[in-house]
């Protein structure tokens, strides 16, 4: 197969190829939304007072970060029909991304919040705040400064399990360069598209978290270039702190 | 198939779920080796070679490194035949780890302080006698508690060589699940296996992070 | 225990009494636009102990930096022992230093560090031993013997087997400077020395400092806010402003008899704080 054929095929391919796309990236902002939400709830649990509001949520979390992404997509898609719930592919798939980054997120997010000095909640307790006003205005616009890093990795992280997705009927964008394999006979063409497209993904989805965090900064006094914006680590990034 | 859970099934399902996990251990021990081996290099050689060659080992090890495990999985799959699927399995998913342990390697070399280079630089130390004796040995004793929470991560992520048809854990439960009627037992079963076994783990590499401070 | 060296044949030849140890010729330093050294111009001959006072920012610890080849300069030769040091020959002309002429030249020069950089994974003996060892090619029991002299002149024989962060500062510092020793300089650097010790262990260092001036001949380049210790140990002081020298002489005149303004006014200021 010579280049031209191949580019022929791909001109052919390419409003699937979007549509996986579409899909790939559907499911990975439907997850991470929704890992956000988790992640936030089981964090703020899991450093809560009361013992047993934080024993249980570091169980939810130790329980989905320990069982293995895989086995919980396939607990999805094979497991709940025999309970009767017969779900869609992508609902099964924003399950178990969600499910599984979100505990990975609950981590940052307890982290960042337990970072927060201990005087900024004095301060607040002092301005007569209650535990959620606290939380609202004065500990989690600082503590969202610090998270965003370290989720931005777990972003591109999810961007990655969603090619998983594949294997349980979704016509994702790993399924779109099987496709277009099989069209052209050519893998290097293939699958060098599909890497370099993947890659374009998560390279605006960490511009976008770039952006969040120059803006979180910014509101907080300390700002960054707009050439560190645009590089392809998140603004500072931490590698140590990343899936533990 | 029932939603009720059969013990007999469950104990028809362990043999071969242990046989599966022998080959996840195999890829993960095997693929860390390699993964930290390599991530090694291209730490050091980031730091050490002119700047053009260690712009482009950087490009590529990001490449790799934001692009799917299992793009790459299958995409090496296809081009190279002659290999079987487990040794492809193993050295796409340590190249892939590699690029993140050289982030890990790469933040244990910066943190070395400014002043041991200059030490050595005054002494007169030779290139790699630095790096082995005086830089190498700060910077690996930081990172160890990282580089352990990334074969952890590894270890979880063999599932993803199922992609190129190794029977590892979890593609044996899929498949006991399929041929006995009972999805329940075998996953509920593998995804227990790693809890387990990656936990306890990651434990004592929260244990090991706080003994090992200078 | 510790003799006063006697010149080898390899020191007669290039310190004679013309040729001076150490000279910079025109050196230019900068970073970024900011000129700290500007087209500097001094000598130092073998032997000498030379104090380099002045306020930060003045350029003292660059031109240590500058020796201990940490920096490259600008423009100007750095000369040590009539050879050029931040330069080689090549044929008639002089080209900037290959790493190769670098490494040789450094094993004439030591430095001591003001947060002392020993090397955290190594013991005291590993530290004083492993240039000597893979530097100098000395086997490791001559390097060991020879670092139990210098342990011994340091008052840290009992600490042989202690790892840096056993010690205080001022005994971190101690090894410091016995390590740099080790290599047998015909130069050694101080970089504020005694700059991040507590107070109370200050005066140890200097002590050590005052044998080595005493018992070789090493020559001494010194940064320091010490005058007394300046006054004791040094036959120059170069007084530095904006990375030029203001005044130089020795120190008694110096101390008590300054004749720029400049140089009146950073005594006065150092002196009050004393």
């Amino acid at each position: 197969m010579d280049f031209s054929s191949n580019l022929e095929a791909l001109r052919n391919s390419w409003p699937r190829i979007l549509d996986g796309i579409l899909v790939t990236v559907e499911l990975t902002v439907a997850s991470a939304l929704f890992a956000f939400l988790l992640a936030v709830a089981f964090g703020l649990g899991a450093g809560a007072k009361n013992i047993v509001l934080r024993g249980s949520s570091r169980i939810v979390i130790e329980f989905f970060r320990g069982t293995s992404l895989l086995v919980q997509l396939f607990w999805f898609f094979y497991v709940m029909p025999l309970f009767g719930y017969k779900l869609e592919p992508l609902v099964c798939g924003i399950l178990a991304l969600s499910l599984n980054y979100g505990a990975y997120g609950a981590e940052v997010v307890r982290g960042a919040i337990s970072a927060v000095p201990r005087p900024q909640w004095e301060a607040a307790t002092a301005l007569n705040f209650g535990y959620w006003q606290r939380l609202r205005k004065v500990i989690f616009p600082q503590a969202w400064a610090e998270m965003i890093p370290p989720l931005t990795n777990l972003l591109i992280q999810l961007l990655k399990g969603t090619a998983l997705a594949s294997y349980i009927l979704l016509q994702d964008l790993t399924f779109e360069v099987e496709q277009l394999r099989r069209s052209t006979g050519d893998t290097l063409f293939a699958f060098g598209v599909g890497l370099i497209l993947y890659f374009v993904v998560g390279y605006v989805l960490t511009l976008a978290m770039n952006l969040l965090e120059v803006r979180a900064k910014s509101r907080l006094g300390s700002g960054h270039t707009v050439r560190e914006m645009f590089g392809l680590a998140p603004v500072s990034e931490k590698p140590e702190e990343v899936r533990t | 198939m029932s939603a009720n859970w059969s013990w007999e099934r469950a104990w028809e399902a362990l043999p071969v779920l242990l046989e599966g996990f022998k080959i996840t251990l195999l890829a993960t021990v095997l693929g860390f080796v390699l993964a930290a081996a390599l991530g090694l290099l291209i730490a050091v050689a980031r730091r050490s070679l002119p700047k053009v060659v260690s712009t482009a080992i950087g490009a590529v090890a990001q490449f790799i490194r934001l692009t799917p495990l299992v793009v790459q999985l299958l995409f090496v799959y296809y081009m190279l035949p002659q290999f079987t699927a487990l040794q492809i399995g193993i050295v796409v998913l340590g190249v892939h780890y590699s690029t993140y342990m050289a982030e890990v390697y790469r933040a244990g070399i910066d943190a070395v302080p400014v002043g041991q280079w200059e030490a050595a630089r005054a002494l007169s130390l030779p290139p790699v006698r630095t790096w082995r004796a005086v830089i190498l040995p700060q910077a690996v004793r930081r990172v160890v508690p990282a580089l352990g929470n990334y074969a952890v991560s590894m270890f979880k992520d063999t599932p993803f060589l199922f992609t190129i048809s190794v029977v590892e854990m979890v593609t044996a439960a899929q498949q006991f699940g399929a041929s006995h009627f009972s999805y329940l037992e075998s996953l509920t079963l593998a995804g227990l296996i790693f809890l387990v076994a990656s936990y306890p783990t990651s434990l004592l590499i929260r244990r090991l992070e706080r003994r090992l401070a200078y | 225990m510790f003799e006063k060296r006697e010149p080898t044949a390899e020191t007669d030849e290039e310190v004679s009494a013309a040729e001076p140890m150490i000279r910079f010729e025109k050196v230019v330093k900068q970073f970024g636009s900011n000129v700290v050294l500007d087209h500097l111009d001094f000598d130092v001959a073998a032997g000498d102990r030379v104090t380099l006072i002045g306020p930060s920012g003045s350029g003292k610890t660059t031109i240590l930096r500058l020796l201990m080849t940490l920096e490259k300069v600008n423009d100007g030769v750095v000369w040590v022992g009539g050879e050029p040091l931040s330069h080689e020959h090549k044929g008639r002309k002089l080209v900037p230093a290959s790493e190769k002429h670098l490494r040789r030249m450094r094993k004439r020069i030591g430095m001591v560090f003001q947060h002392f950089n020993l090397f955290p994974n190594m013991n005291v003996m590993e530290n004083l031993t492993e240039a000597p060892v893979h530097v100098l090619g000395r086997s490791k029991s001559e390097a060991q013997e020879r670092a139990r002299e210098l342990l011994s002149m340091v008052g840290l024989s009992d600490k042989e087997k202690a790892h840096p962060t056993q010690l205080s500062g001022g005994q971190q510092q101690r090894v410091a400077i016995a390590r740099a020793l080790a290599m047998d300089p015909d130069i050694l650097l101080l970089d504020e020395v005694t700059s991040a010790l507590d107070p109370e262990l200050v005066a140890d260092v200097l002590d050590v400092l005052r044998r080595v001036a005493d018992t070789t001949d090493i020559t001494m380049l010194i940064v320091t806010h010490e005058m007394n210790f300046a006054r004791d140990v040094s036959n120059r002081v170069l007084m530095f402003d904006r990375g030029r020298i203001v005044e130089e002489g020795s120190p008694e005149r110096i101390f008590t008899d300054p004749r720029e303004e400049r140089t009146r006014k950073f005594l006065d200021a150092v002196l009050a704080g004393e």
